[in-house]
């Protein structure tokens, strides 16, 4: 029987942590995403499944408990919003650069600086292109309703693991905060010391008796092993942008014109599509659901057919540098934004679009 | 002419098999690999080399896990409390310990450290005080001495421009969280052997799940402090000891009155 529920965003990735078998979730207060801790603490998933759940004193503790934990061999998963994320770049790198899956989950809110708890897309950049220091990618997909919050979080479970990469849900306040139906996914069991043993030989949980001891480390002093890891970790990020890319396509069929906004700009542009196509202009949506792996192949395949691309983003434009790359500007792609926690309306988005391709 | 006396039932010490045969990259005269030696040495006679896992810092240890037999995750500086924290969490009947320096732990990772003490996490942790920054080229750490030179106080530490040398181990044997304070050294074998106690008790309280052990060694920094290593050491006993003084703080979570 489907288990539906009426949930906040963050509560059904909360929910969805413990169903899909985390091990352990370290985190530190911050608005709009505190429902998360506050609900798994309420939920007490040690007796649920035997997760660990802990308040952390900062963000740069919470990573680095990530760090410890997915180093250990546990599926570990933190979330904050974005002055946090900022604060837990440092152990990013780290734990991309020693390969460590695991889950940061960022519900974003206006920046720069302390900026404001309204919903905001400004950490497209950092989410995407790295953020902390040194070549490194994030797996980072972008749910667009409460139901991809939660599915979300067990796929990220899946494909951290698949690829010993960390993931990052990067979703909004609004997402959040809005309450929807979800149907929640069955429990699937937490991973046995045995799984631990044969799905992560490299993880560090005791030196086996009859084998070598394991070193998790970012630390290479030797510039050409450096590369050489630098190399591999290159070849994995192909290895991903081959196979994730993952995207939905919205009344594309017969589209002149393509919009291209990811998350709770997407909603938005879904109520602007319908608007545009009563007065009779074909609009679609390609909606990014994986940022990084970024769905150009898709994109470039529109170029010639369409007359155009608009992207809409609650930010000052960040997304739009992509999507003018995949499309390698043989097409127009204009731009509409809002920044500091302001929601374009549909009606706004229409004019914004009519102006740029009138 | 001695061969006849090389037989296994003749044999008084070797080194410890929980220590690789890398060679240590630590100066001619640093404490770092006493220090190491002796811990390694706690884990062989506990058999917990598989039960283990220990957590380096950024310092000049920052190779320890090239030395260590075991299972090691190196932090980022002045973190390790915090991986310690998570590891010991999700694996709660291993064994854990952090290898920190001043600089990782009394100044970086300041945070890190209160916190896991705070919380009473069952880890050791142990603070190999040497008051300078030695991997980076001998700076001035939190626990530089009053007046002492180092490459950022070159005229010495003034105190009032610069603050004062931290004394961390008594700072946390505050902490309820704490249950074991004390602090060691390393440059002579009595001093060795102490240590070594210490260390082992340590790792045994944390079976007891009664919070935290903190084990400080002041050390010796010849390089860093521009010394013989001998003068380093006499130095160490005249000017480290009596500011960071020598013996247990808090045992079995009550303070020892001295």
């Amino acid at each position: 029987m489907k288990e539906l529920r009426l949930m906040k965003g963050n509560e059904a990735m909360a929910e969805a942590m413990i169903r899909a078998g985390y091990d352990g979730y370290f985190g530190y207060p911050i608005t709009p995403q505190s429902e998360v801790m506050e609900y798994l603490q309420a939920e007490r998933p040690m007796e649920r499944t035997g997760m660990v759940v802990l308040q952390a004193e900062s963000e740069v503790a919470s990573i680095n408990m990530l760090y410890g934990g997915a180093g250990s061999g546990k599926n570990v998963v933190t979330s904050s919003s974005s002055p946090g994320i900022s604060l837990m770049q440092e152990g990013l790198s780290y734990i991309a650069g020693a390969e460590l899956p695991c889950l940061v989950i960022n519900v974003q809110r206006g920046g720069p600086g302390l900026g404001d708890i309204q919903p905001a897309q400004a950490d497209y950049f950092q989410a995407v292109k790295g953020g902390g220091h040194g070549d490194y990618k994030l797996i980072v997909i972008a749910p667009a309703s409460v139901q991809e919050s939660s599915d979300f979080v067990k796929l990220a479970l899946e494909l951290s693991n698949k690829y010993r990469n960390p993931v990052m849900i990067l979703t909004d306040g609004a997402i959040g905060q809005m309450m929807e139906k979800v149907e929640l996914f069955p429990h699937q069991p937490r991973w046995t010391i045995e799984e631990i043993k044969e799905k992560k030989p490299w993880a560090t949980f005791g030196k086996p008796a009859d084998g070598e001891r394991r070193i998790i480390t970012s630390l290479d002093l030797l510039p050409e092993k450096l590369e050489a890891h630098n190399t591999h970790l290159q070849e994995k990020y192909r290895t991903i942008e081959k196979n994730e890319v993952r995207y939905e396509e919205i009344m594309c069929e017969d589209a002149e014109y393509i919009f291209v906004a990811y998350g709770l700009a997407s909603r938005i542009c879904q109520k602007t599509i319908q608007l545009l196509r009563d007065k009779g202009i074909k609009v679609g949506i390609v909606r990014p659901i994986t940022l990084y792996p970024f769905p150009k192949d898709i994109l470039k395949s529109y170029a010639s057919k369409v007359k155009g691309f608009f992207v809409v983003e609650m930010n000052a434009g960040q997304m739009v540098e992509d999507v003018q790359l995949a499309v390698e500007c043989k097409e127009k792609v204009g731009f509409y934004g809002r920044t500091g926690g302001v929601l374009p309306t549909p009606e706004e988005v229409m004019e914004a679009f009519e102006k740029s391709f009138k | 002419m001695y061969t006849e006396l090389i037989k296994p039932e003749n044999l008084v010490y070797t080194k410890t098999k929980v220590m690789t045969d890398k060679e240590l990259s630590y100066c001619p005269g640093c404490g770092h690999g006493t220090a190491h030696r002796i811990i390694m040495e706690v884990i062989e006679e506990m058999g917990i080399q598989g039960e283990t896992i220990g957590v380096a810092p950024v310092g000049c240890s920052v190779l320890a896990y090239e030395f260590m037999n075991i299972d090691v995750q190196q932090a980022a500086h002045g973190r390790a409390p915090a991986l310690a924290t998570a590891i010991k969490r999700l694996w709660p009947e291993k064994y854990v310990f952090t290898y920190q320096g001043d600089g990782d732990l009394a100044a970086i990772g300041t945070a890190e450290t209160i916190h896991a003490c705070n919380r009473g996490e069952n880890i050791v942790i142990v603070f190999i005080n040497n008051g300078i920054y030695g991997m980076t080229g001998g700076q001035m750490a939190p626990t530089t001495l009053p007046n002492m030179k180092s490459s950022t106080s070159p005229y010495g530490r003034d105190e009032v421009e610069m603050g004062h040398p931290l004394k961390m181990t008594e700072l946390v044997a505050n902490l309820p969280g704490v249950y074991y304070v004390t602090r060691q050294a390393v440059h002579k074998p009595g001093h060795v052997r102490k240590a070594k106690k210490a260390i082992r008790k340590a790792f045994e309280n944390t079976a007891k799940k009664t919070g935290v052990s903190f084990v400080e060694i002041v050390s010796n920094c010849n390089s860093g402090w521009k010394m013989r290593p001998t003068d380093a050491n006499q130095w160490m006993e005249d000017n480290m000891f009596p500011y960071y003084q020598l013996g247990d703080i808090k045992v079995d979570g009550l303070f020892v009155n001295k």
